[in-house]
């Protein structure tokens, strides 16, 4: 008496929704990415300031969300950030706000990442470099701008993109604030249906081919471009 | 042009420079040596400000390194510095490695950047690299673009800190030609080195350090006819052979 399976659900008509949905979980890892690789520059930066409180600052930021799971922080966000953004912009209660505070949260979660391996990424640029841009009378600005975080970046690009990888998977959690990407999706459509084990894995299948081929373009990436 | 006037410098506890004493004039050539570790790197340094000091005070065209009035990138603008390991910037062409302080501290315009920084590098006998990338050229030649570099933004005098101690031998001299070249062309320098070749050719004075102090600072001629303490007898007697 095996389970037999029924991929019928996987129609054109569910595959719109589920494609709606896929768009919905790349602009939350676009955005992400985006938000996240620059607050965690500027994370990094005061990290490794010479002033003492933006450093307490950075660290206990990097510290506190490296500490929480992800799926709290969302939960907290989704819970908290629509009443106070209501409250201060004198919203109505039917704005739908979970998107943005989807983004919020995954931003500033994910900088806190961003931000170590964007540290690493500085302080792997030999010392020798932003004496020799401020001999050239650079300002420490210039210097990190003009000279160092090229430098950084161009080594960090295949770690930046993993990270990217790991947070496109992360996006599934946003099923806890009932949003609509493309794992509350599939698991919508399999439960309305009775389909869910079908659906779960046709969604793992979709997760599996995009992260994977993503990782072996970074690969790629290491090979080609990194020398 | 250059004066360094009871300079003291501690790292934590440490005191690595030690009421050192000493100056440069407009066109002279100073070549500072030592054994290792005996604060001469730190000391070249001290002069444009990338180690800041504790005690005394550096002048330069009477300007005070130290001091909170100064703007120090501005005036580190003006003092050419080279390195040990020359320092390049890998991710620009040689030419973009010429030209970005000229445009992004000094404001020029990139053609005015291009033909100056040009200029030299055909002084320092590369133009045809201006193209490459940093780590497509070799170690002397690499140090003769950061010579290149440091001169197209019209120096006002020459900071060199071992500039050939990272080089293999046969690279050495190609890199002292240029310094050499520019010593007699009267550009006021103050060089780190242990090539005494280079000292007996164009150093109008010389300081040795030992242990963080100025043991010695006399003219080329008293140093290697008949330096008066010990350790820079010993310290002579080990180098040349």
């Amino acid at each position: 008496m095996g389970y037999s399976f029924d991929f019928s659900s996987i129609n054109p008509a569910n595959l719109k929704v589920l494609g709606d949905g896929m768009l919905l979980s790349l602009e939350i890892t676009a955005t992400a990415v985006v938000v996240g690789i620059i607050w965690g520059t500027l994370l990094a930066m005061m990290r490794l300031s010479s002033i003492k409180p933006l450093q307490w600052f950075a660290a206990g930021y990097v510290n506190v969300f490296r500490s929480i799971p992800l799926v709290m922080v969302l939960l907290w966000f989704f819970l908290i950030v629509p009443q106070f953004l209501q409250k201060i912009f004198n919203l109505s209660p039917a704005d739908d706000l979970r998107v943005a505070s989807a983004l919020v949260a995954f931003s500033l979660f994910e900088a806190a990442y961003y931000s170590e391996i964007i540290r690493a990424g500085i302080q792997s640029v030999p010392k020798g470099q932003i004496a020799a841009a401020q001999a050239l009378g650079m300002s420490y600005g210039q210097s990190m701008r003009l000279v160092i975080l090229p430098q950084a970046f161009r080594n960090m690009v295949p770690l930046l993109l993993t990270q990217g990888i790991v947070l496109f998977q992360d996006t599934s959690l946003v099923y806890v604030s009932a949003l609509a990407e493309f794992f509350g999706e599939a698991y919508g459509i399999g439960e309305r249906d009775g389909r869910i084990v079908e659906m779960m894995l046709f969604a793992g299948a979709v997760y599996f081919v995009i992260c994977f081929g993503a990782s072996l373009l970074v690969r790629y990436y290491q090979k080609k471009v990194v020398l | 042009m250059i004066e360094i006037k009871n300079v003291s410098k501690w790292y934590g506890g440490f005191q690595v420079l030690t009421d050192c004493t000493t100056s440069v004039a407009k066109g002279d050539v100073m070549v500072v040596c030592g054994p290792s570790g005996s604060g001469k790197s730190t000391l070249i340094k001290t002069v444009n400000g990338l180690e800041p000091i504790q005690k005394g005070e550096i002048l330069v065209d009477n300007i005070s390194v130290g001091s909170p009035k100064t703007n120090l990138s501005k005036l580190r603008a003006r003092i050419g510095m080279v390195f040990q390991n020359f320092e390049l910037f890998p991710h620009l062409s040689i030419r973009q490695n010429l030209t970005i302080a000229q445009v992004k501290v000094l404001g020029r315009s990139e053609e005015e950047a291009t033909a100056k920084g040009l200029k030299y590098l055909d002084r320092v006998g590369l133009l045809a690299q201006k193209d490459k990338y940093p780590g497509q050229l070799s170690g002397g030649q690499q140090q003769r673009v950061a010579i290149a570099r440091a001169l197209s933004m019209d120096p006002i005098a020459m900071l060199f800190d071992e500039p050939t101690s990272a080089l293999d031998p046969e690279m050495i001299n190609e890199v002292l030609d240029v310094m050499v070249g520019l010593a007699q062309e009267g550009m006021t320098m103050m060089v780190v080195t242990h090539e005494m070749g280079f000292a007996k050719r164009v150093a109008n004075h010389i300081v040795f350090m030992d242990k963080g102090q100025i043991v010695e600072d006399c003219t080329k001629d008293e140093f290697f006819g008949s330096p008066r303490s010990e350790r820079a007898r010993d310290f002579l007697a080990k180098i040349i052979h």
